[in-house]
């Protein structure tokens, strides 16, 4: 006796919602992996949310903690999640069983858009499709590992690794490092290195040829490689966790975990790198499909209501669905209108700028490369216009320690780029790096912080370094900077220190 | 599809009282989470236990927003304890509202006290009814139809009458087939608690003092409500007279003049006679002052009355003095003269302070009586 409510399968009338809205998609040009939908009430949907959108994960008590509060907050009538799809291939979509009609057709279409970016994006083409089945491979391995080793120690570890989440390379898997020979260099000695001469006709040539400073540069060169191919890492690292799994003396199931903690940032890194692009193209295409297609006259106002909800701004925050939207539609205008090149950036008449209009109509083909080659840092980069900054009344604020308030600051063009940019930059998050992995010839572990401009939070460092403490088992140092002054910040054997540089 | 998330939120919620057990010291002192509580519910801040990482700090960054407004403008907030608060040794000031069922807390500060389960006076007299639904009626609302009872007639009635084919097993019920369920009424033996709570209101008990016994009293409640299925609360305030309030008055009240504890013992006394028959009742008075009394002459009323009247009746009896600086303690020294320190049905509590609640709440729950 299954009813009808416990079926995950769409209605046959939104079967032909669905199959509408596709039609409507291509037709547009839009090119997505098969979608399917499944529909899910409030608590699978918190569920799903709260574990990544995944259905099978590790156990974690973060997921738990997550849903609690998304729970919590769909109670009390705070937020409520619409849809949810993945990245994968065919792509999986989560539809809320309580959405009406208008809802869910904009939310299919909004779909359609999110699955299309996936496919298309640059900087999703290196992910894993394939991370429904390996989620669930790494679920029966943290599993078993529970159960040989107790649960307590498996998710303790756990909790180290995912300390350090963040500490990966997003551009690792895009970057193909040139092979450099210089990192082959032997170490013995340095007698026999040897930049190498051009040849040479005529012995007074020489040394125009083969300037003699400029072997001895080389030379110097050569050995600094030397020296630094005996330190590891030879250079600076980015990606501490392959650091750790390649040095720290790890037992093996450690090393899985921390390996599966490893997977998992780097399928979700791209998602992180594209918020404004992924939401603002989504949002792009289900107000198209809807106001030019699929809408019928009496769903105007609740596709309205959605739209103009989802598209809200809270003083103190940017909504990434607003500003993607408003970014992708400037363009597209501005190329429709050739407002770009050298002509228009030249022009000082506000007059003429703002009636400028080549019809050009190249708006549409425009969108779909930035789509293509983008993430957020080059998308703001490139396409933030000063008078985009204007008209979306944007502005950067601050903390004031005097009035106990954030104020608003500034609403120069130039601060608020720069300040979206930082925020967008490794995600707003400090670079680290490591740089030695037998510091001091004692083996402990020098990690780097590029400074900036913003000091890190001490306390939070701290605990980070504890967490790192656990996986490396030796002592661990942080360099950073706090106040413009050098600081080295040490963790050992549960004592923290700290002294200047 | 397979959701593993309720065996992560068990392991969230399991790691939150975790965390409360082990700050429960800072709770009870503190008494944050009185103010929040519910009927069954208390809602708990517990500072977050989100997983560290590098990162700058909040208020360092500022950020970027988007709508009206000119420079200066205030857009938010900052954290409304600011300025009081010292700069914490933990990552974050963010705390996590967690509700909490009162049974579990009670739980928390039973195994964080190690307070043994309380051995209720041997009759169970008390009955209550619950209602079970075991029976089985023949008529009945559709939503409590007993399909197994139901096809199980249906299927007898069939083959009696020769109507059942079994080649063709079809099953049609009639209405006299239908079977529902139907609940009895079974009488179960409880035991039941009364507390009595009587609290010395005289000029020299303060806010502080007040603040004290509230906080002591709400986990005194806790701990014995997760004990007894029924609990009944009596207040008494007393200054050189008794009277008896209800819980807001109880605690806000603040008289001048003199004071005679005798009268509130009195008063005590009246209300178990009137209202709880030993026989059928655990009764606990809790009594709170600062240790002053008006004469000598009335510490010895009040040791009769408690020697040949409460402490018959009573599990156990306790009194707990807040030090104040007007109070003298001399109740207590003669309590403590004449009852000893491990008198079988008397509890004597000290509490100097905030932070002595804890150990006063052990004395008086830890004889697990």
């Amino acid at each position: 006796m299954s009813s009808a409510y416990n079926n995950s399968e769409l209605t046959s009338e939104l079967v032909e919602v669905r199959d509408q809205i596709r039609g409507y998609a291509e037709e547009f040009g839009l090119d997505f992996f098969e979608v399917i939908f499944e529909m899910v009430d409030h608590e699978e949907i918190n569920s799903l949310a709260a574990l990544g959108g995944f259905p099978v994960r590790y156990p974690h008590w973060r997921f738990g903690m997550d849903y609690d509060q998304l729970s919590k907050g769909y109670t009390w009538g705070l937020q409520k999640i619409y849809e949810m799809v993945i990245n994968t291939n065919p792509s999986y979509a989560y539809l809320m069983k309580s959405n009406n009609r208008v809802d869910q057709k904009t939310v299919i279409a909004h779909v359609y858009g999110h699955v299309d970016f996936f496919k298309n994006n640059y900087w999703f083409s290196k992910t894993n499709r394939k991370m429904l089945d390996t989620m669930a491979n790494h679920s029966v391995k943290v599993r078993n590992m529970m159960d040989r080793l107790g649960r307590d120690k498996v998710e303790g570890f756990l909790d180290h690794c995912l300390a350090i989440e963040n500490l990966i390379d997003p551009y690792l898997p895009y970057s193909n490092p040139k092979k450099r020979d210089l990192k082959n260099l032997d170490s013995e000695g340095t007698d026999h290195l040897d930049p190498g001469r051009f040849k040479i006709d005529r012995q007074y040539m020489d040394q125009y040829i083969n300037p003699p400073k400029y072997l001895e540069e080389q030379k110097k060169k050569m050995e600094d490689q030397v020296r630094k191919n005996k330190k590891n890492p030879s250079d600076s690292q980015k990606d501490i966790l392959a650091f750790l799994l390649e040095n720290a003396p790890l037992e093996i199931w450690e090393q899985e975990a921390l390996s599966i903690v490893r997977d998992e940032a780097y399928y979700f890194a791209p998602q992180a790198q594209t918020k404004i692009m992924n939401e603002g193209w989504a949002s792009y295409w289900h107000s198209k499909i809807m106001t030019q297609k699929a809408l019928k006259d009496s769903e105007l106002i609740d596709f309205s209501d959605h739209h103009a909800g989802t598209m809200a701004m809270q003083p103190g925050q940017i909504n990434p669905y607003k500003i993607g939207i408003e970014l992708f539609r400037d363009i597209e205008d501005r190329w429709d209108r050739g407002k770009f090149g050298k002509e228009y950036d030249e022009c000082d008449s506000l007059v003429t700028k703002s009636k400028w209009d080549k019809q050009l109509g190249l708006g549409r083909k425009k969108i779909f490369e930035v789509r293509r080659v983008c993430n957020d840092v080059t998308f703001i980069d490139e396409y933030l216009t000063e008078e985009f900054a204007e008209r979306l009344k944007l502005y950067t604020y601050a903390f004031n320690r005097r009035t106990n308030q954030y104020e608003i600051v500034d609403r120069n063009f130039k601060k608020i780029k720069e300040k979206l940019l930082f925020q967008l930059t490794n995600l707003g998050q400090p670079f680290i790096y490591v740089t030695d992995g037998n510091f001091q010839n004692k083996g402990e572990l020098l990690l780097w912080h590029k400074h900036q401009g913003l000091d890190l939070d001490i306390r939070w460092a701290r605990e980070t370094m504890r967490s790192i403490g656990e996986i490396w088992k030796r002592p661990v140092n942080v360099e950073t900077e706090v106040d413009g002054q050098k600081k080295l910040y040490t963790y050992s054997r549960g004592e923290f220190s700290e002294k200047f540089l | 599809m397979i959701y593993n998330i309720k065996q992560d939120h068990a392991r969230f919620r399991a790691i939150v009282k975790g965390k409360i057990k082990q700050d429960l010291k800072k709770y009870v002192t503190h008494g944050e989470m009185i103010g929040r509580k519910g009927k069954d519910l208390v809602t708990i801040p517990v500072p977050q236990i989100e997983i560290p990482r590098f990162r700058f700090s909040d208020k360092e960054q500022g950020g970027l927003g988007q709508g009206q407004g000119k420079v200066g403008d205030p857009i938010g907030q900052g954290d409304p304890q600011q300025g009081q608060r010292q700069v914490g040794d933990q990552p974050g000031n963010h705390t996590l509202d967690v509700d909490l069922s009162l049974q579990e807390l009670a739980e928390i500060l039973g195994e964080q006290l190690e307070l043994p389960k309380i051995q209720p006076r041997g009759h169970k007299t008390l009955k209550s009814k619950i209602e079970k639904y075991t029976g089985i009626a023949n008529e009945g609302p559709n939503s409590l139809r007993h399909f197994k009872r139901t096809f199980r007639e249906t299927l007898r009635r069939q083959i009696a009458s020769g109507v059942y084919n079994p080649d063709r097993p079809v099953i049609i019920p009639i209405k006299k087939d239908m079977r529902y369920r139907s609940w009895k009424t079974d009488i179960r033996h409880e035991n039941n608690a009364v507390i009595i709570y009587m609290m010395d209101v005289s000029g020299s008990m303060g806010d502080e003092q007040k603040e004290i016994v509230r906080t002591e009293a709400f986990w005194i409640d806790t701990w014995l409500r997760s004990q007894y299925k029924g609990i009944d609360t009596r207040y008494i305030i007393h200054d050189a007279t008794a009277r008896e309030v209800d819980e807001d008055t109880f605690f806000k009240t603040r008289e001048s003049g003199g004071t005679l504890i005798s009268s509130a013992y009195k008063l005590c006394e009246k209300i178990i006679e009137t209202d709880y028959a030993p026989s059928d009742w655990n009764i606990y008075p809790f009594h709170f002052s600062d240790g002053d009394n008006w004469s000598g002459e009335d510490t010895r009323l009040c040791l009769d009355l408690l020697v040949k009247k409460l402490l018959h009746v009573c599990n156990v009896f306790c009194y707990g003095q807040v030090e104040s600086r007007y109070g003298s303690g001399q109740f207590f020294k003669d309590l403590k003269e004449h009852f000893g320190n491990n008198h079988e049905s008397v509890i004597l509590s000290k509490i100097e302070n905030k932070e002595g609640i804890l150990q006063s709440i052990k004395d008086f729950l830890g004889k697990g009586k």
